[in-house]
């Protein structure tokens, strides 16, 4: 169990990463983008190919950040230059990168990582499970993303980025070019997610062309969850909460696999958990109205009782 | 100085819904001009504005700011030289921000954007003393988020905003519409402070005839999409209620008063 436990948070902080990326789309600029189900392949791709060609394992992770920020910044022209809807520019580039990874990868659907150094070798070195070793180095990754996304988001062009997402329309009258902002927001969060990539092929000792397939979803699940149960009110406690919420769908994840659940059945899973947690928000409401009917009904039905007694005793 | 100059723009062009808005349009403000427009519902006074703003690019016409050529000009990098605040209290504020955010952001305006800081210490103080003079109980609310304000509270911010960096024209569309009497004569008070104060140009669009009388120093009257009457100084200072409603019926332009 304690090893299931330390894999799933090894997993949950690489998986953290993803869902800062999906922070920065989905919650800062208010787009959803479908694009990270390719572009986490990509970096995955690219560190595992850039590792096997003799690169240092470090080098490979920056190769993949750089190969997502190529991504994202596609979506971005899509949508910002040829005014496709957000969403379908995401899928675009998603289809269009499925193409790419595999030609990043020689042809071929998987590539393994094995006997070969990667990030993960030194602490292994050391005496760590390579658990224990991608929970160290993940951690490391979550913290200086974090702090550097803190940073940006709070400097006069990340502020003018978070309007953007809150308000185009003031963000315009107050010179900000939003296009740009767009652009530059969908590169950084893919970015990320390249970055997220880089880390899963060292981890697990390959890339498969399927392994982004049902990213959006886990990574929305993981950012809804964090946000739930660890709140929102600054930018840095909503950053923390959702590569928290990563390690609790992780865990979550690993228990159900442990309580006998079908592999296969995960994605069911997990999009049933994300349409209830989206539905959460209105269904206060839903069920305050449902309340509000059932009690104007009997109030009602008490009144035409009386009603009907009155009209009784006038005839 | 702000010169429109035989500006057309249609809407839906070929389409049975085509609709000319505005029709040759000429208009000139001097520096410190202080216009109000009035018209009735259609006749072209917002995308009057908006032409000017940049929001929408003319058909063909010419629009000059202080000798600058600014017909074309993106609409976000002539946001440098336009001030501008909505009818609608959401449009002008971003609501998840807070209130020293969105004064930074406006700060801001025309200028590149750095990874300084984005708002910086000093600048803290010197919002605290524009909001302390709207008197509105805000300047101790730096860091409250704009959402949580309300329509009137979020105007009188978007005013500060538009009028932090001295644009060279000010842009007023129906602002306090959507406010409560008295909340709308407080934030047009605080709106002509602020004009007078800077001596800014100004187009302010308003349906309210005693508020066109009372504030500005020119009033134009727009009918499908033309300027076809205008009062300057004197003449605009001695003009009734009654006499501009009637010149509004004999415009042709139904009016409820
Ligand atoms: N984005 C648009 N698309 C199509 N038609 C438009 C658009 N904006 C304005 N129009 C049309 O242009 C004409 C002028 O509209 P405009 O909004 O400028 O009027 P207005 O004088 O501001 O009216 P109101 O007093 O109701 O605000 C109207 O016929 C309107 O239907
Ligand atoms: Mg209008």
């Amino acid at each position: 169990m304690i090893n299931i436990f330390a894999g799933a948070v090894g997993l949950g902080l690489i998986w953290g990463i993803v869902t800062l990326g999906i922070f920065i789309s989905y919650r800062v600029l208010g787009m959803p983008d479908l694009s990270v189900e390719g572009s986490i392949v990509t970096g995955a791709a690219v560190a595992t190919m850039l590792i096997i060609s003799g690169a240092h394992p470090l080098l490979a992770l920056l190769g993949a950040t750089l190969a997502g920020a190529a991504a994202g910044t596609i979506t971005g022209f899509l949508h910002t230059r040829l005014k496709i809807p957000a969403l379908l520019s995401g899928i675009l580039t998603m289809t269009a990168l499925y193409s790419i990874n595999i030609r990043i990868m020689d042809g071929r659907p998987n590539v393994p990582l094995l006997r070969t150094d990667t990030l993960l070798t030194p602490l292994v070195d050391l005496g760590l499970t390579r658990d224990y070793a991608i929970i160290v180095i993940a951690l490391a990754a979550v913290i200086l993303v974090v702090g550097a996304l803190r940073w940006f988001l709070t400097t006069e062009f990340g502020s003018a980025l978070r309007a953007t997402g809150n308000n185009p329309h003031m963000s315009t009258a107050q010179g900000i070019n939003t296009k740009t902002m767009k652009l530059v927001g969908l590169a950084c969060a893919n970015s990320l997610v390249g970055l997220a990539g880089g880390l899963l092929a060292q981890y697990q000792g390959f890339v498969d062309v399927q392994m982004g397939i049902g990213a959006i979803v886990i990574a929305l699940a993981s950012l809804i969850i964090g946000e739930v149960i660890f709140g929102r009110t600054t930018l840095l406690r909503s950053m923390i909460a959702v590569v928290l919420g990563a390690i609790v769908y992780r865990i979550i994840i690993a228990m159900v696999l442990e309580a006998g659940m079908a592999a296969t059945d995960l994605r069911l899973f997990t999009a049933i958990t994300v349409a209830l947690a989206l539905w959460l928000p209105s269904a206060r409401d839903q069920i305050d109205i449902i309340s509000r009917r059932i009690r104007h009904k009997a109030h009602t039905f008490g009144q035409s009782g009386d009603d009907s007694k009155q009209t009784g005793q006038t005839g | 100085m702000l010169a429109l100059n035989k500006v057309n723009l249609s809407f839906n062009t070929g389409t049975v819904n085509e609709v000319q808005a505005l029709k040759d349009l000429g208009l000139l403000l001097e520096q410190g001009d202080f216009v109000v427009v009035i018209g009735g519902n259609g006749s072209g006074k917002s995308t009057m504005l908006n032409t000017v703003s940049g929001t929408y690019l003319p058909d063909n016409g010419k629009i000059v700011l202080d000798g600058k050529d600014i017909t074309f000009m993106p609409e976000h990098v002539r946001a440098k030289y336009v001030g501008r605040v909505f009818q609608d209290p959401m449009r002008g504020t971003a609501p998840d921000m807070t209130i020293e955010e969105n004064l930074a952001l406006a700060h801001r305006r025309g200028e590149k954007r750095s990874f300084r800081r984005g708002i910086r210490a000093a600048e803290r103080t010197q919002y605290r003393e524009l909001l302390s003079r709207l008197d509105l109980g805000l300047e101790d609310r730096l860091n409250t988020r704009i959402g949580l304000l309300s329509g009137g509270q979020r105007q009188a911010i978007t005013l500060l905003m538009a009028t932090l960096q001295n644009p060279k024209v000010l842009l007023l569309d129906e602002h306090t519409a959507a406010l409560d009497p008295k909340t709308a004569a407080k934030v047009l008070e605080i709106s002509v402070h602020l004009i007078e104060e800077s001596y800014l140009t100004t187009l302010m669009v308003t349906h309210n005839m005693a508020d066109a009388i009372k504030y500005g120093n020119r009033l134009v009257l727009m009918r499908e999409g033309e300027i076809i009457f205008e009062a300057t100084g004197q003449q605009k200072a001695s003009l009734t209620v009654p006499e501009l409603v009637d010149k509004f019926i004999s415009a042709g332009v139904e009016v409820l008063v």
